[in-house]
């Protein structure tokens, strides 16, 4: 920790020269200048906390950096210090219990991270030390050092890459256990490093250790004898980094530039940040309430003992005379000693078990989420995944659903509808269906049966074939591997739609699905691509031709601009530039006067859901080539700002093409998403869609997904409709905000809360839609109404049933996130998404979920819950969301109810012994009761629970509004449980000192002292608490019945044991058979009984005055609704309507 | 990353097979066991209470507990109880002068005697306690001041008694036996009882001073040192007795070598600390002697008080009582009337369940007709 804290200030100090410069096998750049080794860390990962001897203090440090344990710590100590009735173990032992077992659970963690760090740090590898190739341990690698590693093996540092054993300068890469994307990445040697690598002489300048693992911006200088040093710029794809592993290339060679906790992997391995449940903050509400109780219960009993003990003869009667020590010591100080005192008899109203048992619910209870079989999904093989188990009960509080639209709502396995080329549709019907796989349908510029021109239709395929980042996969695996998993992304596809002819077995590996589904209906048309190959595209032509094509630059696909294009070199020397991207980001760019025709298409196929790219091309004259081409270079040289400065040519350079067409690419919804959406409105949830696709394709998707309906009425707050009134865009977006408002929230029936808001037909819904651009001018419009607009903008939203928010770029969803989950209330969010682009809001929300789908691992490791579809959140919200914060609401009220009918007794006892502090309980008793005698069956309870059966629940959505805005555990039921446990305390201690106005209880006339009292006033509590507990357990298994009476049976046996033998080493033997003497009395038994069905009475008669007629009324209801549910149509996933329509739309025509 | 991998390998630890967690990195078969266990669909119980079920047992309870109570409310009746103060607040009581004139130091013991009449006799075995008010043996100093292994009879306890005994614990040097607060205040009143006759004879009434503890502190709680040693005095030797005791610890009772020092059933009844600061303790036993006369007659009767044990000075009040005993204990009418109400209550609830049962059935059957 010391070191790596140094590191960091170290490294603080050296990122003030904001770059490294490394020497390459440390040999100096130019020859006159002597090395001054620059200091780096070594490559050690040190992941772990603790070393052997500083575990103790610094785990005991920590554990008492929380305030419960300081607490009980301080009482512990007070117990010690000044005496106090019980002795310091009933508070030392449970505390020394919680204690042990959380160090010797983090032990055993740091034990593990100590033993995965020496896998890694002691791991062999090969370094090239002036020629000769040296084996060393991994942690022994030095910034500069020259490794090399060997097919399959993971990278021990971050390094660049020199030298491979490839022809084509390149090596594949998998990142799998980095980012959980297991497609080959392909990563580049830096150019003219030559094949000599002890030769080389080399400086590399780069940035300072940056976690992001997708950027690197570095330099290198070459040296060569009696020449000028080269300069090469190194980027991301030259950065080999440490954790991913060498796929397909038998051997490499780079230089180690981070090292150790420098790695770009180190970096990002962080803390999750801690998020706090809500149920966490009522139990620190309700833990105020009973500190506050406690310091009244000590101070009152405080004021009475001296007040008591002013009446003369009362304070030191002849018989029960002070100490010396206590005579002399000073009055004030014995007042606070005896404030101290009674705080300490009294500590146990605050238990320490309570922090345990939440803590052991909350383990253990998460793994129900990873064992349900529901959530399985046989495609990818796994099931749940739950990053953090602090947060299950918030599942059953979620009212603010987010989700992403690609990947979440739609499956993000894209399949090539159809194309336009030149206003022409063209759609692939079948393959059989005609020769040439081309079906020319209708323009619906009406110009029946007409195809493009065939030049305009090849320039367009080779656009489509030419305009990606697509690689082949290696022919060879393919057959090794088998067809499984021939291509990466479209492997998963079980449907096998896909034709088995040996041309489409190709696999291809793209970072997006959309580019595999464009080059494979490029095939599909007669154009296949064959590969890259040393800068070379290959492609086959229809005529069974290959054409060559050198690649010339690629610039790269980003969100903001939204598209890519690459540059080829024709045979023929024509040198093209083709672009692919977004409708709105194309438009602009290509000449006005083909734009219309293909706007009809583009909108059209998005009101379809379809997403949609246009693909432009422009002939570069060699002049301009070589402008752009030295504008590239020198953006990627660049050290600063590179980023801004590639845009810059990037924007430049895409300009004045023209448009050749369009294509549609169908991304289909997930399995169940109607139901699912229609099930989280059912439960009173609402649902925001944020998506930073086109309008017209989440808004499909979003009637596709049956949030939106044909009833609903849709409130735009978009550019478009603030450009429709020719004013000024302010003034529109002020007046359509009132609008809207008036419309929503003033003209809407008032709401009783959120909870009882009907969704039923007879109000009008309304749908609210607004793009990324409007969002950002209401959020940062001028000062004075930013917050107004807000305001407005967020009670609209509330008011409807669904919101759009499309156009929205990363940081914009989490600014949605987190301005909802500040808003009024603080309502609880969930985000749900698949990608990159979602972990802002994943990490934004209360709630994170993470779906394993198509675009890597990232939202899933950013997440707290991860899920395999979006149709498993339905039951991880709506029953074990549900169920987790039904059991540990009950949890937690249960334990402050047991412990105040616990304490109380012993409070109402300090009035009959002179406020002295005398414990009621003997101390094996007070120690034990939370840790064993009633811990276990509430525990049982908050893992088995289900007051409601699991099919109810799924079937039934608005059960879910019963719990909403953390019902079960408002001032309402805590005011509930603390009644009853007043009740229950009064009870027994009045019942029993009442039975000891004679304390001659047995029938030989002998009496029964102050053990005895306690005895069975301890006795009617265990039972009475054991009781409630059973008598709100709905769903007995056999481990509840085992608990339940094994607790009651085991505080049977241990009184007999605890009271059967005089203990050896203990001072005293106050128990010594009291508890068999307590049985041997017939009044006894009867006043235990008596108690006993008397505490349990309310309870009894509440279940059954207020619940059978709901609760019968409820299960009634749900049969019959549940059979409502069957008979109902089940939607299909596909966007029934749309289908229809568009197919009636291609027939008629 | 680094971190998921290790999640997953300290949950295999702790649940082998649980294939769960893991992050990308552990690639066995993640399929969820479909056990019930797993799936939360084990067996269950799955009772609901409502009226229906509620209702017989309230009627049952009902049932049960009226007569139980009317049972125990009968039997405390029928305890026949006396009790008298003795304390001598009022100048006309017998004990006046004795408790005013109550001084550490006299050697002599100030006796006085009270008379009283029982108006019924007193047909089974009578317990005679002796009761004290506003005495606080649950006082907090008080209860834990006692060394309860030298009571064992353990030797360095003996010597060294345990700290809790302080300021009761060594005198002039020497440990006090017993020691400690509890033992140091010991009721040392000493109550004989004298039946008056009609004719004018006076018979002294036998008091048995053995079964007043419990069996088990007699037996195994309290021992004296030296164990069967025969003569308490050596076993005792080096102890000084408690401040305010007249005499040492083995001449409790001198004349029965099994009820004295530590084990003197007086003493251990004693140390049994009472749990509420008015209580009583059993002090003699007089047995039935034959089964035609009663234990004591109704009739005259003289209680004879050594009065040594000082009460005013923390205002507190002595008693005497006679009891006779029931399968229940001593005269509490508290559990029958308790028994009694509840019983009666359940039953009434019962009766108000079953109408609204019945209504609301009806209701809802009705209800469901049309739906």
């Amino acid at each position: 920790m010391l070191r790596r804290r140094l590191n960091r200030l170290l490294g603080r100090d050296e990122r003030i020269a904001d770059r490294r410069t490394i020497y390459v096998g440390h040999r100096s750049g130019s020859t006159n200048d002597a090395i001054i080794p620059p200091k780096f860390c070594d490559n050690r990962i040190v992941s772990s906390k603790y070393t052997v001897w500083n575990f103790l203090p610094k785990n005991l440090f920590e554990q008492f950096r929380r305030i419960a344990n300081f607490y009980f710590l301080i009482i512990f100590l007070v117990q010690v210090i000044v005496d106090t009735p019980t002795s310091p173990v009933t508070s030392g032992l449970p505390l020394f219990f919680v204690i042990t077992v959380t160090a010797i659970k983090q032990g055993y963690e740091d034990w593990l991270r100590h033993k995965a760090d020496n896998e890694v740090n002691k791991y062999p590898v090969t370094v090239i030390e002036d020629g000769r190739r040296i084996r060393k341990e991994s942690e022994k690698i030095k910034v500069g050092d020259v490794v090399q590693v060997e097919e399959e093996e993971t990278f021990p540092c971050d390094l660049i890459l020199l030298q491979t054993s490839r022809d084509d300068d390149t090596c594949f890469v998998t990142t799998a256990s980095l980012d959980g994307e297991s497609n080959h990445k392909t990563h580049y040697t830096v150019p003219d490093t030559g094949r000599d690598l002890e030769s080389l002489n080399a400086t590399i300048e780069c940035e300072q250790p940056q976690p992001d693992l997708y950027k690197f911006v570095g330099r290198m200088h070459i040296y060569t004898s009696n020449q000028d040093p080269a300069m090469r710029s190194l980027g991301p794809e030259n950065l080999l980094l440490k954790g991913a592993t060498l796929k397909n290339t038998q051997r490499i060679s780079g230089v180690a530039v981070y090292t150790g906790m420098e790695t770009k992997m180190a970096l990002n391995y962080q803390g999750k940040s801690q998020k706090r449940s809500a149920v966490e903050k009522s139990i620190n509400a309700f833990l105020l309430v009973y500190l506050c109780i406690l310091v009244s219960k000590a101070l009152v009993c405080t004021t009475l003992k001296y007040a008591w003990q002013g009446t003369p003869g009362q304070d030191e009667p002849w018989y029960n005379e002070k100490t010396q020590t206590v005579k002399e010591t000073n009055f004030y100080l014995k007042m606070f000693t005896d404030f101290l005192s009674f705080m300490v008899l009294f500590n146990f109203i605050i238990p320490v078990s309570m922090y345990v048992t939440v803590e052991m619910q909350k383990f253990l209870g998460s793994f129900f989420i990873t064992w349900d079989k529901d959530f399985f999904d046989p495609e990818i093989k796994e099931g749940a995944l739950v990053n953090t188990s602090d947060l299950n009960e918030e599942l059953g509080q979620v009212e603010y659903v987010f989700t992403d639209k690609t990947g979440t709502l739609t499956q993000n396995n894209m399949e090539f509808i159809e194309c336009c080329i030149d206003g022409f549709q063209y759609k692939y019907r079948d393959a059989s269906s005609e020769l040439d796989g081309f079906c020319v349908t209708d323009g619906p510029v009406s110009k029946l049966q007409q195809k493009a021109g065939r030049e305009r239709e090849e320039l367009f395929l080779r656009a489509l074939c030419l305009c990606h980042t697509v690689q082949v996969k290696e022919p060879i695996e393919c057959h090794d591997q088998g067809d499984g998993l021939m291509d990466q992304v479209d492997g998963l596809e079980a449907d096998g739609q896909e034709t088995s002819s040996l041309q489409e077995q190709r696999g291809f590996i793209a970072s997006s699905p959309d580019e595999v589904a464009l080059v494979k209906g490029a095939m599909r048309y007669g154009f296949t691509f064959l590969g890259l190959e040393s800068k070379t595209m290959k492609i086959l032509n229809r005529n069974n031709a290959v054409e060559m094509y050198e690649l010339l630059h690629v610039l790269n696909f980003d969100p903001v601009r939204r598209r890519m294009s690459v540059i080829v070199r024709s045979k023929s020397g024509d040198i093209l530039l083709f672009c692919k991207g977004a409708d709105s980001s194309m438009f602009p760019r290509v000449r006005q006067e083909e734009v219309e025709r293909i706007r009809m298409h583009v909108e059209r196929n998005a009101t379809e859901g379809y997403r949609t790219l246009c693909v432009a091309y422009k002939y570069l004259s060699a002049e301009e080539y070589n402008q752009a081409d030295k504008g590239l270079r020198e953006a990627r040289l660049a050290l600063q700002d590179r980023d801004e400065k590639l845009m810059a040519v990037y924007n430049q350079v895409e300009t004045g093409m023209s448009l050749i067409g369009a294509t549609a690419v169908e991304d289909r919804l997930q399995e169940e998403a109607a139901e699912t959406m229609m099930a989280l409105q059912g439960a009173g949830i609402n649902v925001w869609v944020l998506t930073g696709d086109k309008m017209e394709t989440a808004k499909s998707t979003c009637y596709a997904c049956r949030l939106f309906q044909r009833n609903t009425e849709l409130l735009e707050l978009t550019v478009r409709t603030l450009e429709d009134g020719g004013r000024r865009r302010e003034k529109r977006l002020h007046d359509l905000l009132n609008e809207y408002y008036k419309k929503a929230v003033l003209d809407a029936p008032p709401v009783k809360g959120g909870v009882t808001r009907s969704w039923s037909s007879t109000n009008q819904d309304y749908g609210f839609i607004i793009d990324g651009a409007t969002l950002s001018m209401v959020l940062n419009s001028s000062e004075s109404n930013s917050s107004r607009y807000k305001n407005l903008f967020l009670q609209i939203c509330q008011n409807c049933t669904a919101v759009l928010c499309c156009r929205m770029a990363p940081l914009q969803k989490a600014q949605i996130v987190k301005m909802v989950k500040n808003s009024k209330g603080s309502p609880i969010t969930l985000s749900i998404g698949d990608g990159a682009n979602d972990v802002s809001m994943i990490l934004e929300a209360h709630v994170g979920i993470g779906i394993k789908g198509k675009e890597g691992r990232q939202a899933v490791r950013n997440s707290d819950y991860a899920i395999t579809k979006l149709k498993h959140l339905k039951k991880l919200l709506l029953v074990h969301g549900h169920l987790y914060y039904v059991r540990i609401a009950h949890l937690v009220q249960y334990f402050f109810y047991k412990n105040l009918c616990f304490i109380l007794p012993q409070f109402l006892y300090q009035f009959f012994c002179g406020y002295s502090q005398q414990p009621l309980f003997d101390a094996a008793y007070l120690t034990m009761y939370n840790i064993c005698f009633t811990s276990m069956p509430i525990l049982a309870y908050s893992l088995f629970e289900q007051h409601i059966s699991i099919e109810v629940l799924l079937d039934n959505a608005t059960l879910y509004r019963e719990i909403a805005k953390n019902a079960m555990l408002r001032w309402g039921p805590f005011l509930q449980w603390t009644l009853l446990s007043l009740y229950h305390g009064l009870l027994f201690f009045f019942g029993v000192r009442f039975l000891f106005s004679n304390p001659a209880l047995q029938d030989n006339g002998q009496v029964f002292g102050n053990w005895s009292f306690g005895t069975i006033i301890f006795t009617v509590l265990i039972f009475t608490v054991t009781l409630t507990l059973a008598l709100d357990t709905r769903h007995w298994t056999w481990i509840n019945h085992f608990v339940i009476w094994g607790s009651l049976a085991f505080y049977v046996f241990f009184s007999f044991f605890w009271g059967g033998i005089i203990w050896p080493f203990l001072k005293h033997q106050r128990l010594y058979f009291v508890f068999a003497n307590m049985l041997s009395s017939v009044s006894t038994w009867l006043v235990i009984i008596l108690l006993i069905l008397l505490s349990l009475m309310p309870e009894i008669l509440l279940t059954v005055f207020c619940k059978p007629r709901g609760s019968n009324a409820r299960q009634r209801k749900l049969v019959q609704s549940s059979v409502g549910d069957l008979q109902s149509p089940r939607s299909s996933a596909r966007p029934l309507l749309m289908r229809t329509f568009s197919d009636e739309s291609n027939t008629v025509i | 990353m680094m971190a998921s991998s290790y999640n997953a390998k300290e949950e295999d630890g702790h649940h082998s097979g649980a294939a769960s967690h893991g992050g990308p990195a552990v690639a066995k078969s993640k399929k969820p066991d479909n056990t019930a266990f797993k799936q939360q669909r084990l067996l269950a119980w799955q009772p609901i209470l409502t009226a229906g079920t509620v209702l017989p047992a309230f009627f049952v309870i009902g049932i049960f507990f009226l007569p139980i109570g009317i049972g125990l409310f009968v039997t405390s009746n029928n305890i026949k109880e006396f009790e008298i103060d003795y304390t001598g607040v009022d100048l006309d009581s017998p004990c006046y002068s004795c408790a005013k004139n109550f001084s550490w130091n006299s050697t002599t013991p100030c006796v006085c005697t009270v008379d009283f009449t029982l108006e019924q006799p007193f047909e089974s075995n009578v317990y005679m306690y002796y009761g004290l008010s506003n005495f606080y043996q649950n006082h907090r100093r008080y209860v834990k001041s006692r060394d309860d292994s030298q009571l064992y009879g353990d030797l360095s306890s003996l010597k060294e008694p345990s700290k809790e005994c302080e300021p009761y614990r060594k005198r002039d040097g020497l440990p006090i036996a017993p020691c400690g607060a509890i033992a140091n205040s010991l009721f040392n009143d000493t109550l004989d009882l004298y039946h008056i006759e009609s004719n004018g004879t006076v018979n002294v009434i036998p008091l048995v001073n053995r079964g007043i503890a419990w069996w088990t502190d007699k037996h195994v709680k309290f021992r004296n040192p030296g164990g069967n040693n025969n003569n308490l005095t050596v076993a005792f030797q080096d102890t000084a007795k408690p401040v305010n005791w007249r005499k040492p610890v083995y001449e409790l009772d001198p004349t029965d070598l099994e009820n004295n020092g530590f084990v003197n059933e007086d003493f251990i009844v004693w140390m049994r600390t009472a749990a509420l600061p008015t209580f009583r303790k059993l002090y003699r036993i007089i047995h039935k002697k034959s089964s035609t006369t009663p234990t004591l007659p109704s009739g005259r009767y003289v209680l004879n008080i050594t009065y040594n044990y000082p009460v005013l000075s923390f205002d507190g009040r002595k008693r005497m009582i006679l009891s006779t005993i029931s399968w229940m204990g001593g005269k509490n009418p508290f559990l029958g009337i308790a028994y009694i109400t509840v019983g009666s209550i359940c039953f009434l609830l019962g009766v108000v369940l079953l109408i609204i049962h019945h209504k609301y059935d009806n209701r809802n059957n009705s209800a469901d007709i049309p739906s």
